[in-house]
């Protein structure tokens, strides 16, 4: 018997900590010869912090926080890696009974449009500012978020110029659907449960999704210190392995009333589980009946735990877009290569898993669901598109950036 | 200028703590403390306050809010960054270890910050230190009583002395490689079953 190897990985209560939870619960971990150990927090500057000074060896985290921390943008000095993702999809954005009605009456449809919500909440903002009423307010759950920039870029691609029309503020996961029943905020970007608890409370109407924003895109990742990686490599290679069968097992629909249950637990996210059985069928109480949300949340199958360096690329193009770092190539080059696909790829190997191989695609290529070059086996990608029908090609990294700078001005 | 006293904030939904911290911190000379327990509004109370120094514990689940107002110029007008020195790792994992975490005003030279941290941290371990005791005090307390109720429960039952029924637990308890408390909590239990008192 090789030896137990400890780890230790702090996580929020959230939807997409499945994996994890799985993995130690289900035997995927103890498998691979690893005891795992699982940390509730309550923020993610906590998950980041611990992570630090090395209370957390790995971490549940939010899949461009591993970009921030290279780039120098976080309070603490910390080099970041991100060798595996922790599935594709999972939030929602979620408005207060109020502006629901408002959206509603200038034209909003089904959650799976984001366009017709999108262009009727660019309706109700003229109208406010007309009244000379206070900007509407949305909530997001940390500025080097997933949530943070699909909410902006749904907004600006509806014509919603974030900076001057909305205000945006951070609310932690938990605490936001009571911000929205206190009329704190108007309506947020946050991952499942959060916004069915919204709903169920009545405080609420779910207006669209991550996965209709752009399909099949990264969310969470498992972060890892850089130095612990490079003086960890079999353990952490012994991890991926766990939580891709892990992974798998999470994908499965008879396993999904099972895994409610665990993720229901006091001791991770302790909510109905019903609700969030829910959220794993990708069956969406909005608040005006059920949704079927093709890939809602994707736990495996379409790569969906691989590190592409093209969504960490993207990240940072959002990041240049709304200011929070300047483009440089070097910058760029930081960004890129927090995201390991070469640390998966060792990793899997062993399991003949079906790799995709390359490390970057253009992002919205695909409009279906397509197979493409894999290492071993077959293995199918996308659907990947942006709602309004734009395409992320890193190879054109600089004309992308320099494009949204543009419509910036304009709109400015 | 540098021998202005410095603004502290400090955030703690614990107000037994807070207030240790602020005690701590006036003994220590700090004239301009403000405490904070709830964090709604906080903005402005930045803005009012113009902290150099905000301590914050790690339990409260808006340290996300607050370092995304430390981003943007309108909530705060400097910039700040976390803890007296970015690279002073060792100050950083006491903080952490103790539930504290600093924000300070960058530019701030260290040797007038780090001892607000010293003392935060100090007072962050005593604080836990006191509650941990505090348990353990309530806790021996229950057991004591629990143990004198299976002591009576076995006097009555079986008709022995004090001293021979606490002879009879710990002996079970050794054999069991359990508690005394534990097994004396068991024997209250299932007297209760068995009298009926526990049973509709």
């Amino acid at each position: 018997m090789s030896a137990v190897h400890h780890i230790t990985a702090g996580f929020l209560p959230l939807l997409d900590s499945a994996i994890l939870v799985a993995a130690r619960e289900r035997g995927f971990a103890a498998e691979e010869g690893i005891e795992l150990a699982l940390m509730r927090e309550t923020s993610w500057a906590n998950i980041r912090d611990r992570v630090a000074v090395g209370h957390f060896d790995v971490a549940h985290m939010l899949a461009p926080m591993p970009v921030a921390a290279n780039l120098g943008l976080t309070p603490v000095r910390l080099s970041l890696v991100a060798p595996m993702s922790l599935g594709l999809g999972g939030n929602a954005v979620t408005v207060g009974n109020a502006l629901w009605a408002a959206m509603a009456e200038a034209g909003a449809r089904g959650i799976d449009d984001p366009a017709s919500a999108g262009a009727a909440l660019r309706d109700v903002v003229a109208q406010r500012a007309g009244r000379g009423e206070e900007r509407l307010c949305f909530g997001v759950v940390h500025p080097h978020s997933g949530h943070n920039f699909e909410l902006r870029y749904w907004l600006a691609a509806c014509g919603i110029v974030p900076e001057r029309d909305v205000d945006i503020t951070v609310v932690p996961p938990p605490l936001m659907a009571d911000a929205l029943a206190a009329g704190r905020i108007d309506g947020f970007c946050v991952g499942e449960p959060w916004n069915s608890v919204a709903v169920a409370g009545g405080h609420g109407r779910i207006v669209t999704v991550k996965a209709a924003i752009w399909k099949n895109s990264p969310e969470k990742v498992l972060g890892v210190r850089l130095d612990w990686a490079e003086t960890h490599e079999d353990r952490l290679a012994a991890l991926i392995r766990a939580l891709h069968r892990a992974g798998q097992w999470c994908a499965l629909p008879e396993n999904r009333e099972d895994l409610a249950g665990l993720l229901a637990g006091e001791a991770y996210l302790n909510k109905p589980s019903g609700l969030l059985l829910r959220a794993l069928e990708g069956r969406i109480e909005t608040g005006g009946g059920i949704a079927e949300i093709a890939d809602f949340f994707l736990p495996a199958g379409k790569a969906a735990t691989f590190p592409w360096q093209s969504h960490a690329l993207w990240f940072y193009s959002q990041m240049v877009r709304w200011g929070q770092v300047p483009h440089g190539a070097d910058n760029a080059e930081k960004a890129r290569t927090s995201y390991r696909p070469d640390i998966y790829r060792r990793a899997l190997a062993p399991l003949g898993v079906a790799m995709p191989s390359a490390s970057m695609k253009v992002e919205g290529a695909l409009s279906v669901p397509t197979p493409v070059g894999a290492t071993a086996g077959k293995l199918v990608l996308g659907p990947d598109g942006f709602f309004d029908g734009a395409v992320f090609d890193p190879a054109t990294l600089d004309a992308y950036i320099g494009a949204q700078a543009e419509a910036v001005a304009q709109e400015g | 200028m540098s021998s202005r006293s410095l603004s502290i904030l400090v955030i703690d939904e614990n107000r037994p703590r807070a207030s240790i911290i602020e005690a701590g911190l006036r003994e220590a000379g700090h004239e301009r403390v403000t405490i904070v327990h709830d964090v709604n509004a906080i903005a402005r109370r930045i803005a009012e306050v113009e902290p150099d120094v905000i301590v914050i514990d790690l339990e409260n689940p808006n340290r996300d809010m607050l370092e995304n107002m430390f981003n943007l110029s309108r909530a705060v007008k400097r910039p700040i960054a976390m803890f007296v020195d970015r690279s002073d790792q060792a100050s950083i994992e006491a903080a952490v270890e103790a539930g504290v975490s600093a924000y300070v005003v960058d530019g701030l030279r260290q040797e007038r910050v780090k001892p607000i941290l010293d003392m935060a941290i100090s007072r962050f371990n005593a604080f836990s230190r006191m509650s941990r005791e505090l348990d353990e005090a309530r806790s021996a307390l229950e057991s004591r009583k629990i143990i004198d109720k299976a002591k009576g429960i076995l006097m009555r039952s079986r008709g022995l002395s004090e001293e021979e029924a606490y002879a009879l637990l710990r002996r079970t308890a050794m054999n069991q490689n359990r508690k005394i408390s534990e097994i004396a909590q068991s024997l209250v239990v299932a007297s209760g079953l068995l009298d009926g008192g526990g049973l509709p």
